[in-house]
């Protein structure tokens, strides 16, 4: 994501990207009463391609994905879409989004967001560096050990 | 045409028993979990996902094991599934300039901007056995422990390839660039590279899976036909293209693999969600074109775009476009690899299988008929054969 | 954010919706009967139980859906983009689904997609709400679907809308296809369903 994105986008895109351990987790011990709206749905999504990356669109192929709409008690409403089939985390990271919502911005959930962003980051760095070490110049080659 | 028959459904039954008990193997041997499969066989199942037309390496994974690792019947088997999903819609067009390199090479420059990251990859093996992978990590040389009976103690260490290194991949200290410029836009820079834009409107591209495809068929229509065609197909295509049937002078711009985000933009909430990331492998070839009257001599491309680490699936599918675009260039289309029609109506693995192996289905009806006629035929000539015997005779006299 | 006040859709889509469609269906094969047309769903202002479990079973992202200014700026539009995914389009022609009352005088019926030569199918449905499906000026339906004739009388249509219809009925294949809605019922009027005055 990049930083033209707003706070919600940034969260929404931070939980589709979570485990359901992770979400369960941030959830807590109690379930916020809610009413579901949309029940979780699995479904798929195209894909697009752009022709040498940056001309005409095509379809590349689907993905799956599961969405779900929920509206907390106080009449919130929370959105979850995410790759994958999972139902749970969808209903959950739905009422997360509901929550993320009506909380300030500077309270407890936004910062086990945060948290949690930082160890996606963290993990995509390592990934990186991981990379970086098979990095090549093909006059001097360098390995990676 | 195949006529309908009835009756067999025990027989049928049975043979469900026995595929699951074919699939299951030597009971002594422990059962393989679909997360092995998606972890350990992760090539695999990016091709069943490519063939398969859906991005999902759970499925991809359940699909190679329940087909006991019959690609073609695993891709079948998510087609089958994705028609009962529902579609939510199309995500924004993948941007594959911010992908979250893991491997990115050129052949055509050595020094990138970003640089050459080799990734894991199996180019610099040399293709020896690696025995240390088998269960009991050594085997004799020449003498295969599980025909011979013996245990292959004797030889242990001989015939080991030992890895080169401990295994654990070491992580260097700075991460790659976020960004890498696409190996193409370089020489576009230049003005030598046949520009890449969108068309007027950016339209929405054409869906094979929900309207009929015509011919010509326009570059969206046959990049997805491709995308999700077989490897082996279009890998012949692509070869045939480089052995002169093609025209074409390919070098490699470009191959990338990693991340990207998928972007989706639901209606009812009217701005872009991230939904997560894939893992996507993309190849720019780039090829000579002579220029025209009206065109400079300039480097045209070819693309390949593929779903998770399948980098001869992206090359052949490049290979193929641009050998594919030979109409918008004005060469003749004299080449397999060059005829839209052919390339998109014999790409498809699970149509091709099903129309061939639709032959050892039932078609007692149609070969009763064949057979009725060419008895007819013979019983026909032997009759005409006799006359003329009759008849000759007499014509002599 | 104005989807706060939408209301739920099918609770049990699998089943609701197929029950929908197969009196769609019907409506259609069988044009000029009354169907049933009900999903358990509380339709949004503006849309009759029919028309909205109609448009919840056969819409969604692919089929752009007109409807007059009115609804689409309240809370139909809103529920429908919320329920469908369905994109609400401005202009008649771009269509797949469209809902009309049946007193409005326009858009024209020919202002819809009627399909093209090579795609017929690719034309619109339109939904008109009438005030009753009963009570209105009679006539005789003929064609496909019906054996000899059916009479028909919805009420509340606007002036020359049989003429219309018919006229539609004379550029089959291709043309729109109705179905005439009130409360949670539908009554079909396929493009091949030919108009004659009440006999």
């Amino acid at each position: 994501m990049t930083a033209e994105h707003t706070p919600r986008q940034r969260w929404m895109a931070i939980l589709a990207r979570a485990s359901r351990a992770e979400i369960v987790e941030l959830v807590g011990p109690h379930m916020p009463d809610h009413e579901v709206l949309k029940a979780p749905e699995t479904g798929t999504v195209m894909v697009e391609g752009r022709a040498g990356g940056a001309g005409r669109r095509f379809n590349l192929g689907e993905a799956t994905m599961t969405r779900c709409v929920v509206r907390l008690h106080d009449g919130a409403m929370g959105f979850s879409y995410a790759l994958g089939r999972d139902a749970r985390k969808a209903r959950l990271a739905a009422i997360l989004d509901a929550r993320l919502q009506v909380e300030a911005p500077d309270g407890a959930l936004h910062r086990d967001i945060d948290a949690l962003s930082d160890r996606q980051n963290a993990a995509r760095d390592l990934a990186s560096r991981k990379a970086a070490a098979t990095k090549v110049d093909f006059f001097t080659l360098v390995r990676g050990a | 045409m195949y006529v309908a028959v009835k009756g067999g459904e025990a027989a049928i039954l049975a043979t469900h028993d026995l595929v699951a008990e074919a699939r299951r193997g030597d009971e002594a041997v422990p059962e393989i979990s679909v997360a092995q499969i998606r972890e350990q066989q992760g090539l695999a199942c990016a091709r069943v996902m490519n063939e398969g037309s859906l991005y999902d390496a759970d499925l991809a994974a359940l699909a190679l094991k329940q087909s006991q690792g019959d690609v073609i019947e695993a891709a079948f088997l998510m087609r089958a599934y994705r028609t009962t999903l529902p579609r939510f819609g199309s995500s924004e067009p993948v941007d594959t300039a911010s992908m979250a390199i893991r491997r990115r090479v050129s052949a055509t420059y050595k020094d990138l901007p970003g640089g050459q990251v080799l990734g894991a990859t199996y180019d610099y093996t040399h293709r020896l056995f690696d025995f240390a992978l088998m269960d009991n990590g050594s085997v004799m040389v020449g003498l295969d422990p599980t025909i011979s009976g013996h245990e292959g103690a004797s030889a242990t260490g001989d015939a080991r390839v030992e890895p080169e290194h401990d295994g654990s991949a070491q992580p260097a200290t700075c991460p790659l660039d976020a960004h890498m410029p696409r190996v193409p836009d370089i020489l576009g820079a230049e003005g030598l590279m046949e520009p890449e834009v969108a068309p007027e409107g950016d339209p929405r591209p054409f869906d094979l899976t929900r309207e009929p495809v015509s011919f010509p068929a326009d570059r969206d229509v046959r990049l997805q036909a491709m995308a999700r065609g077989d490897e082996g197909f279009l890998l012949g295509l692509g070869y045939s293209v480089q052995r002169g049937f093609g025209g074409n002078h390919p070098f490699v711009g470009e191959i990338r693999v990693g991340e990207v985000s998928v972007e989706f933009v639901p209606e009812e909430l009217g701005f872009a969600v991230d939904l997560g990331e894939i893992t996507l492998t993309e190849c720019q070839m780039v090829n000579q074109f002579a220029g025209s009257k009206d065109v400079a001599p300039q480097f045209t491309r070819g693309y390949g775009l593929s779903f998770g680490h399948s980098e001869r699936k992206a090359m052949s599918m490049s290979l193929v476009d641009r050998a594919l675009k030979c109409r918008e260039f004005g060469e003749a289309a004299q080449y397999p690899a060059q005829q839209d029609e052919f390339v998109l109506y014999h790409s498809d693995n699970v149509e091709a299988a099903g129309f061939v192996e639709h032959l050892k289905l039932p078609h007692y009806v149609d070969f009763q008929g064949e057979l009725e006629l060419i008895r007819r035929i013979r019983a026909e000539r032997e009759q005409r054969l006799a006359n003329e015997n009759l008849t000759l005779p007499e014509a002599a006299e | 954010m104005t989807t706060t006040l939408i209301g739920a859709g099918f609770t049990d889509p699998i089943f609701q919706s197929q029950s929908a469609f197969r009196a769609l269906l019907a409506a259609l094969s069988e044009p000029g009967t009354q169907q049933v047309v009900t999903g358990g769903i509380v339709p949004p202002e503006g849309l009759h139980a029919a028309t909205a479990t109609a448009l919840l079973t056969l819409a969604d992202y692919e089929t752009p859906i007109w409807l007059p200014p009115a609804l689409r700026d309240g809370p139909a539009g809103a529920w429908l983009r919320f329920h469908c995914g369905a994109a609400l389009v401005s202009e008649p022609g771009q269509a797949a689904f469209a809902v009309m009352d049946s007193g409005s005088v326009e858009p024209a019926l020919s202002a819809f997609n009627p399909g093209t030569d090579q795609f017929p199918d690719r034309s619109t449905t339109i939904i008109v709400q009438c005030a009753a499906l009963e009570g209105g000026e009679a006539v005789t339906l003929t064609g496909p679907g019906i054996a000899g004739s059916r009479l028909v009388e919805p009420a509340g249509l606007r002036p020359g809308f049989w003429a219309e219809v018919a006229a539609n009925n004379g550029a089959y294949p291709l043309g729109v296809d109705l179905l005439l809605s009130h409360g949670d019922a539908v009554l079909g009027l396929p493009r091949s369903t030919r108009i004659g005055e009440a006999i």
